[in-house]
């Protein structure tokens, strides 16, 4: 059973693009894709650590700053050639809040 | 279960729903007592229908749906005009405005409100809502022809309301907050399309509009937006919202939460009263269209009947009524994990379609332009059938089903499968097949799934030439934009300038994109052919750029940004050097260096520091060095004739002029100018995209150098007598770039690509100079200002900070 802790408004995240939670062990990055799902990553690529924030969203992928690696935001695998994931964390819209797995405060404790 | 004498029931609210409710109940032979109480004075009508009312396609007698005479027929006692003050559920007695009532069973359906945005002049006369017939008639009423309206809310029936009003004769304006119409039913493909009928009849339409205030003296006169705009209104339609009406529920202390919550059988949390309608919340779910709602007065009748019966949400589908505006949404069309599109555009007849596929059923469709197969697609997703025996030809509606799929597999080629192709990615030829033989049937695709030709691009036409033996010559050589289209940056911009397309949704709609918003590729280069083609209409989408732009800073290998303000020429002061010195230490700047371009770069900034730091440099009068982006950089210059002993004109003086013209500028990628001021050349402009020298004579101006991965020597383009031409040519140089070249084409790739020949040609023509000057002029009146200022306000400063912290949540 996931807790949820209300991050933010919806709004506070631009459509088809990404803000931060910060949280003890690094950030997690909350993206809004243009169809208003919300997604919450570990925001660093397994590649060479840039930060997904700062990446491009279409669909529901996101294009890694640095060096274009490209993730699903679903599954936080990455496609095409390249070879490796990042975390992914539950998140949801309700009432127009952004909620988010309390997990993330507790991300690799509990692991 | 019920016994004579007749329980009293209760009804409060004559809205849709009730009324549907008690055409069942009493259908039934209700074993009631019926009293029904209503605020507006008079009974239940079509709501529905109120925007043909509103347009002057109706009347007012013919959406009624009970008259008098029904519920004299029917034994139900009516109060109308009456509200209901207060509940009393302990003694079990509602309170009218005309006195008391003793009920058994209650049903609260008091609807919805419409959400008024809470800004200045909202109470002015002229202001109003949309909801019902007292709210329609009043727009009928203040429906002056050639009179201004302003409708605030680009949904369901804000549209409505707009089309009404412009039908009698008004000038409409629609200021909507989101990015796209309808956002709820529509994605932006199929918004774009509505908002261009819409605007072809003449309403004008607004996206992306925040409403500031509503300006007026003793009444509504006029509408300011957040970004300035001002539309002039005689009548201000607010149509933003509806929330359920659960004040009488709240009041009396049963269960709210965002409606009136009640359980399967509409029962809310005290046993002896139900809600029904737009006010209720079911199971976190809250209904606006009107099929959830009949369902719930059916199966509430059918519980006040004594028998057995259950709410359960169904799909809904949405039409609009608006005459000529054929647009059709249902389900949930979001992308999705394993969530596949099927997308067809005909940008010739207007039309879109968007299938949603999950697995093998069918979950959402949205059409603009042809919806007569909507109720068949709708029927497959409520019945969930099993599509994928017809999903090749799915799209195409009913009438084609039983088509054959095609297998593109080809015969295999003869090379050895361990050749190495591509040498930057260390791609072998088997893996190239492999890639094709998986799908990948164009170059784009190769280079998604495997990387060859993706880095350097030396390799491209022998992976083409794998690719071709491997799909038996069928291999899509065209140098396309990106995955999502067939046509080439070329074709994308010469369409944009024809068909005057003006919007990313336009652009993706008419050009038959096969994603719903592109990819990274094209993001940018769209989002630069549109600024760059229609400055004026074009608003820069930040989310389209890469992050160096987004952020107004470079960023860094760990995360942190790079921080260059601007220097004019290369030339500073010491106030600007103190002020840069004091940025340093107060953000505590790890590294501190002299650019190239003659300039200083701080180094490591934290982004959260960055608006700061730039209110900072701000202050002491400098502007953004543009150091990040795909637009004029620098312009080096050498001392010149100031204090050189060999300088033959003013160089550090036209360096200066050339910056202050040109800077803010977007091109197609970076630009860096050169001015020396005799041959010997010490600002190095010989290897820059425009570079001068000055002459006794006047001044040679070349293009089209680098000194990057490439190193190559500018070509001559024009030597003139003054300085004010020389200004000119650079600049219609610079314009006739952005106009023409594909993105990320530095300028030397362009003249490469169009022989500078054709260059000389266009610049050569004084009158066309003149107009690729205005032009630029035109596009620099939008550009050339300082975006460090702009996002160094306190308003604009969040995005640079993180949402939330949670680091101190974890510690607890």
């Amino acid at each position: 059973m996931t807790n949820w802790i209300d991050i933010a408004a919806l709004d506070d995240i631009p459509q088809q693009g990404a803000r931060l939670i910060r949280t003890r062990t690094g950030c997690v990055a909350l993206f809004r894709t243009h169809d208003d799902r919300v997604f919450a990553l570990d925001d660093r690529c397994p590649h060479k650590g840039g930060p997904l924030s700062e990446g491009i969203v279409a669909g529901h992928t996101i294009t890694c700053p640095l060096h274009n690696w490209v993730f699903d935001l679903n599954t936080g695998i990455a496609q095409g050639a390249d070879d490796g994931s990042v975390a992914t964390y539950p998140a949801k819209i309700e009432n127009g809040r952004v909620l988010v797995g309390s997990e993330i405060i507790a991300r690799r404790h509990a692991a | 279960m019920m016994t004579a004498p007749k329980e009293r029931l209760v009804v409060i609210g004559a809205g849709m729903a009730s009324g549907r409710m008690l055409e069942v109940l009493t259908d039934a032979g209700a074993p009631y007592d019926i009293t029904l109480f209503n605020a507006e004075p008079r009974g239940n009508y079509n709501r529905i229908m109120l925007s043909p009312v509103l347009s002057g396609e109706k009347t007012y007698e013919e959406i009624v749906t009970h008259d008098d005479a029904w519920y004299a027929e029917r034994g139900i006692t009516t109060r109308f005009g009456e509200h209901i003050v207060k509940i009393d559920r302990k003694a079990k007695v509602v309170t009218g405005q005309h006195g008391d009532l003793p009920y058994d069973k209650l049903v609260i359906a008091t609807g919805s409100a419409p959400f008024m945005i809470p800004v200045v002049g909202r109470d002015l006369p002229g202001v109003i809502a949309y909801r019902d017939l007292d709210d329609t008639n009043t727009m009928i009423a203040a429906a002056r022809p050639g009179a201004e309206a302003v409708v605030i809310g680009g949904g369901l029936l804000g549209l409505e309301a707009a089309a009404g009003l412009q039908m009698r004769g008004m000038k409409v304006t629609v200021i909507h907050i989101m990015g796209h119409l309808m956002e709820r039913q529509l994605d932006p493909s199929a918004g774009y399309l509505l908002q261009k009928a819409l605007e072809a009849r003449g309403i004008k339409v607004h996206c992306k509009g925040a409403t500031k205030a509503i300006m007026g003296e003793d009444r509504a006169e006029a509408v300011l937006l957040e970004d300035g705009t001002v539309y002039g209104a005689d009548l201000v339609v607010m149509a933003v919202g509806i929330r359920p009406e659960t004040r009488l529920a709240n009041d009396a202390g049963i269960e709210v939460e965002r409606g009136i919550t009640v359980n399967d059988q509409l029962r809310t949390s005290d046993p002896s009263i139900y809600a029904l309608g737009e006010c209720v919340e079911h199971d976190k779910q809250l209904f606006g269209l009107v099929a959830p709602l009949y369902d719930q007065a059916k199966v509430l009748a059918a519980e006040l009947l004594g028998q057995a019966s259950a709410f359960q949400p169904v799909q809904t589908a949405t039409k609009l009524k608006v005459t000529g505006c054929d647009l059709f949404s249902a389900g949930d069309f979001a992308d999705g994990e394993g969530r596949e599109d099927i997308v067809f555009r005909d940008p010739g007849r207007g039309i879109y379609k968007r299938l949603v596929l999950e697995g093998d059923r069918l979950v959402g469709a949205v059409m603009y332009g042809d919806t007569a197969d909507g109720n068949w697609f709708f029927g497959l997703i409520k019945d969930q059938t099993d599509v994928s025996a017809m999903r090749e030809t799915l799209i195409f509606g009913p009438a084609f089903q039983g088509g054959g799929s095609v297998d593109p597999m080809a015969a295999v080629a003869a090379l050895p499968p361990d050749a190495e192709i591509c040498g930057c990615n260390g791609v072998c030829k088997g893996k190239i097949m492999e890639a094709v033989a998986g799908g990948a049937d164009s170059l784009d695709k190769v280079r998604a799934t495997t990387k060859a030709s993706a880095s350097c691009g030396t390799c491209t036409g022998l992976v083409s030439q794998v690719m071709a033996l491997t799909l038996g010559g069928a291999v899509q050589t065209k140098d396309c934009m990106c995955g999502c289209t067939d046509l080439t940056h070329e074709d994308v911009r010469r369409l944009i300038k024809a068909k005057g397309l003006k919007s990313m949704p336009a652009v993706m709609q008419e050009c038959g994109w096969t994603t719903p918003d592109g990819c990274a590729k094209c993001r940018p280069a769209l989002n630069f052919y549109l600024l760059a083609d229609w400055p004026l209409d074009y608003r820069d989408d930040r989310q389209a750029r890469f992050v160096n732009e987004r952020n107004h800073a470079n960023i860094q290998k760990d995360g942190t940004y790079s921080v260059v303000p601007r220097m004019w020429g290369g030339v500073t002061t010491p106030a600007e050097l103190r002020a840069i010195a004091d940025a340093a230490e107060k953000y505590n700047v790890p590294m501190v260096k002299v650019t190239g371009g003659q300039r200083i770069d701080l180094l490591g900034v934290r982004k959260e520091d960055l608006p700061a730091m730039w209110a900072d440099l701000n202050d002491a009068g400098m502007v953004s060095g543009h150091a990040y982006s795909k637009g004029l950089r620098t312009v080096k210059t050498c001392v010149g004739t100031e204090f050189c002993r060999f300088g033959t004109q003013d160089s550090t003086g036209l360096g200066i002029r050339l910056e202050k013209l040109l800077w803010g500028s977007w091109t197609p990628h970076k630009v860096k100018l050169g001015v020396s001021g005799c041959p010997r050349n010490c600002a190095e402009a010989t290897c820059k995209d425009v570079g001068i020298v000055c002459v006794d004579s006047g001044y040679q101006i070349s293009v089209s150098g680098a000194a990057g991965m490439e190193v190559k020597e500018t070509e001559a383009l024009v030597t003139v007598p003054t300085e004010d031409e020389a200004v000119e040519w650079t600049a219609a140089f610079i314009q006739l770039y952005r106009e023409n070249a594909r993105y990320l084409d530095r300028a030397w790739k362009w003249t490469a690509r169009v022989g500078l020949d054709w260059v000389k040609d266009h610049l050569s023509d004084p009158e066309n100079r003149q107009a690729l000057n205005e032009r630029f002029e035109l596009s620099q009146s939008v550009y050339r200002k300082d975006p460090w200022a702009e996002h160094a306000k306190p308003g604009a400063r969040d995005e640079f900070s993180p949402l939330a912290d949670c680091r101190l949540e974890a510690a607890e």
